[in-house]
């Protein structure tokens, strides 16, 4: 058995459930067209609302995905969750047949807001209609675990597992936490984030971090590192990755590997007040130490951005600091989705493994116009062709949470 | 050449005492601090007992700003946090931040706020679409908890790896261990982690209650959790918290600091079978023990005294007994075992960490604490539960576990320094 240190995680399977793509391909292809899954809210009337722009999955029919018994004890985001779960772990070729033992599966998870759509109706059952009428499955089906409990069950996987929350940061958390549970030792581990709060009064909770971008057209609403950022647009979904044990994956004849989770850290920034700066930068060097790899061997960056003009700005920075005035090409194609929350980093770890796979960079969304000073070599308009061997994922939560992601193509 | 790692500071807020020693007294004398609930009117519940908590947030030193900024499980979090720091003698101003982390664990993190607000928004209840021109701005930080490690960084001068940790009712043993894993890695050297819950509120009572979760036994509030007891018939909600200061143990021995603890081993598997229920075999409970113990380098026989999750249901405490006995084989009959949530309650993700506390102590102190309320033999449960008293006896090793929705089965195994091999 080979020893923690030289365990390698690599991925061997993945999905993606998001706004304007569901199932990796279409999300894929919806990121290199620049379709925009970003519109007006259509599950209530937000005609109260000061934004009323979200990224919606709008072409998810449960009932096609998943059996009818686990409907009504699953939110919305649990949903998407179980579906993407099947997807990735068919794209790994594991199943039943597979010869692992079930204590060799682990699931790690993130999630942000939990099963919120489900809880509101509960909440909403409770104080209008009384305790008696409280769903039997609201005491699961609410919780940060969720997520992790039912694609365990559903998957008979026993192995070690948890679940995550770091706001934006947690999804990329989950991925570190999945390649840390590899190399301790359990040879796969299903692994991302999925969120979705687009209820009323989630949707309103998430205009309260005052952060939300107000403007109205949904091609100018959520716009990262343009001179026009005016905050960003919620979105529901994410991403599942299978992270399993290198020498595993080819014992078992893995049918692919997309590439190997090469670094993962995560920082915190200092206390507000403190004077001194965040701590991004640290989370990426760190990832690249632990990938023994230096900014030269990036070749791109799937950044966090936020959307938000301080924040942009502070993110420039510090790729500029790291990799010199645009020093390596920059993306951020979230601008397509929305900010998924747990959901985003990934998302973005998806869409880094898919770049590698066709040596293609997907473009910043509507993004246009970005400030001479961020120095920022930032993919916007089109794709880019481009050699690409490494990429560098970030992710930032609210509050202070960074987390990086290092992942590599495929060794030969 | 694995680096080790050990608890050094502890920091509780439990039932029936504001801090450590009050918790520790409350425990060895077996009196409990179940009661009815008086945080709101429960009188529409089935269930109206719980583990309840007189905090006074301005007497625990709380500016007025902080009391508004942070939800009740921040509070109780930042409180033992602040406790624990204290006790450990670390000086955090000397060490560098980015080497120091948090994990902390919750299982409905800010849920008490949450429904405040709601009310608030949705006027009682009246409204589906809440109207967002009552909406707070700390709504965000309710929705989504990240401000609770946040402000446990803030607090601990914290800048290294930080997270939340929310397994459901294993999160307080699990956010322990994803610190030891941290400190062990290299990512920390120092990790403050453990765990907070406040769920007393109307929303999660009416969860335990639509699925019998927890006992109707309002009659007797102070004998209502009865772990292992032939007639327990459901856990008794309560709220909580315990921080711990984790270090790395050559460093905490070179600064000459109180160890209370090893973290020798630590494991967590999943049932893979239902969301609330238990198979009667307690196969994935034994497995993570077996586990932990493999871990930690210790044979089963080693185990002194196993804190156990007990939370006073049919089904956990016929399941943990199951586990017991196949993890530990003919000692399981030898070892004694307890329920601290006799007299504290279950405060869902906060009580493994509370368990955790309890368990360090018993190796400080050198005493078992008992299962209260256990006068009725149950034939499932046939091992010895310390029943009713105290027992003074050496404790070198302790077994903790935790069972929780989910199908999640963790065990840590915590033991002096020096019994490791």
């Amino acid at each position: 058995m080979s020893t923690p240190d030289r365990r390698r995680a690599v991925v061997t399977g993945l999905s993606v459930a998001a706004p304007g793509g569901l199932g990796t391909e279409r999300y894929w292809k919806s990121l290199l067209t620049g379709e925009n899954g970003i519109a007006e809210l259509s599950r209530f009337d937000a005609s109260r609302y000061p934004s009323r722009l979200a990224g919606q999955i709008d072409d998810f029919e449960a009932s096609e995905h998943l059996p009818s018994r686990l409907l009504p004890q699953t939110d919305v985001s649990t949903r998407y969750a179980l579906a993407a779960a099947d997807w990735a772990l068919a794209d790994a070729g594991v199943g039943p047949e597979s010869g692992l033992d079930d204590y060799d599966l682990g699931v790690v998870t993130s999630t942000a807001q939990g099963g919120f759509d489900f809880t509101h109706r509960e909440f909403h059952k409770l104080w209008s209609q009384g305790p008696a009428y409280v769903s039997v499955y609201e005491s699961f089906a609410w919780f940060y675990a969720v997520n992790t409990g039912q694609i365990s069950i559903r998957n008979a996987m026993r192995g070690p597992s948890a679940a995550l929350v770091g706001e934006q940061a947690g999804g990329l958390d989950a991925i570190g936490h999945a390649r840390r549970t590899v190399r301790r030792g359990t040879r796969l581990v299903l692994s991302g984030g999925v969120d979705s709060a687009l209820d009323p009064w989630g949707f309103a909770s998430q205009l309260s971090g005052g952060l939300v971008s107000t403007v109205a057209d949904p091609e100018r609403a959520y716009l990262p590192f343009d001179v026009d950022a005016s905050g960003y647009v919620p979105g529901e979904g994410g991403a599942v990755l299978i992270v399993e044990d290198a020498d595993s994956a080819r014992a078992r004849g893995a049918e692919r590997i997309y590439g190997e989770i090469a670094g993962y850290a995560a920082t915190f920034d200092p206390a507000p007040g403190s004077g001194r700066p965040p701590a991004l930068g640290r989370a990426a060097e760190l990832a690249l130490a632990e990938a023994g790899l230096t900014p030269a061997d990036i070749s791109v960056v799937f950044a966090d951005g936020a959307g938000v003009p301080e924040l942009d700005r502070a993110e420039a920075d510090t790729l500029a600091r790291l990799f010199g005035p645009r020093g390596v090409p920059v993306t951020a194609p979230k601008a397509l989705t929305g900010r998924l929350c747990a959901g985003g980093g990934p998302a973005d770890l998806a869409a880094a493994l898919l770049a590698l796979r066709d040596q293609v960079i997907p473009a910043t969304g509507r993004t246009a116009r970005v400030p001479d000073a961020y120095a920022l070599d930032l993919v916007t308009g089109r794709p880019r062709e481009a050699a690409l061997s490494a990429a560098l994922v970030l992710a930032r939560g609210r509050h202070g949470f960074n987390s990086a992601v290092v992942v590599t193509a495929p060794r030969l | 050449m694995t680096r080790r790692v050990v608890i050094t500071g502890v920091g509780v807020r439990a039932p029936g005492g504001s801090g450590t020693k009050e918790f520790w007294d409350l425990l060895t004398a077996g009196r409990t601090a179940t009661r009815p609930i008086s945080f709101f009117d429960a009188s529409p519940f089935r269930s109206r007992i719980a583990g309840e908590i007189d905090f006074d947030a301005v007497a625990e030193g709380f500016s007025p700003r902080e009391v508004r900024r942070m939800d009740r499980a921040t509070q109780f979090a930042v409180a033992c946090t602040r406790d624990a720091l204290a006790d450990s003698g670390l000086d955090t101003g000397a060490l560098d931040p980015s080497r120091i982390g948090v994990a902390l664990g919750s299982a409905v993190a800010s849920a008490t706020s949450l429904e405040n607000e709601y009310l608030v928004m949705s006027d009682s209840g009246r409204e589906w679409l809440v109207d967002p021109a009552h909406l707070s701005p700390y709504m965000f930080d309710y929705l989504s908890p990240g401000v609770m490690p946040a402000e446990v960084a803030w607090a601990a001068g914290a800048e290294g790896p930080v997270t939340m940790v929310s397994d459901g009712c294993t999160s307080g043993l699990d956010s322990v261990g994803y610190a030891v894993q941290l400190i062990r890695e290299g990512s920390a050297d120092v990790v403050v982690a453990g765990a907070a819950d406040t769920p007393v509120s109307p929303i999660v009572v009416a969860c335990f209650d639509a699925i019998k979760a927890t006992t109707p036994r309002n009659d007797d509030p102070a004998h209502a959790s009865r772990p292992f007891d032939g007639t327990r018939n459901g856990f008794v909600l309560a709220e909580g918290a315990a921080m711990f200061v984790l270090e790395e143990y050559e460093a905490a021995q070179r600064r000459g600091a109180h160890i209370y603890a090893e973290v020798g081993g630590y494991a967590t598997r999943c049932n893979a079978y239902h969301m609330t229920g238990l198979k009667k075999d307690g196969r994935e409970m034994a497995e993570s023990i077996r586990a932990a113990l493999d871990e930690a380098r210790l044979d089963r026989t080693a185990v002194d005294y196993v804190n156990a999750h007990g939370s006073g249901t049919k089904q956990n405490d016929r399941h943990e007994t199951a586990a017991f006995k196949r993890s530990l084989g003919e000692h399981a009959y030898a070892v004694p075992v307890s329920s601290i949530k006799s007299m504290v309650g279950h405060s869902l993700g906060a009580i493994g960490s509370i368990e955790i506390a309890a368990s360090v102590l018993a190796i400080e102190h050198n005493v078992v604490p008992p299962t209260a309320n256990l006068h009725t033999p149950d034939p499932e449960c046939d091992l010895d539960y310390v029943p009713l008293t105290a027992r003074e006896q050496r404790v070198d090793t302790v077994l903790t576990v935790g069972s929780g929705f989910g199908g999640f089965q963790s065990a840590m195994v915590l033991h002096r320094p020096e019994v490791a091999a």
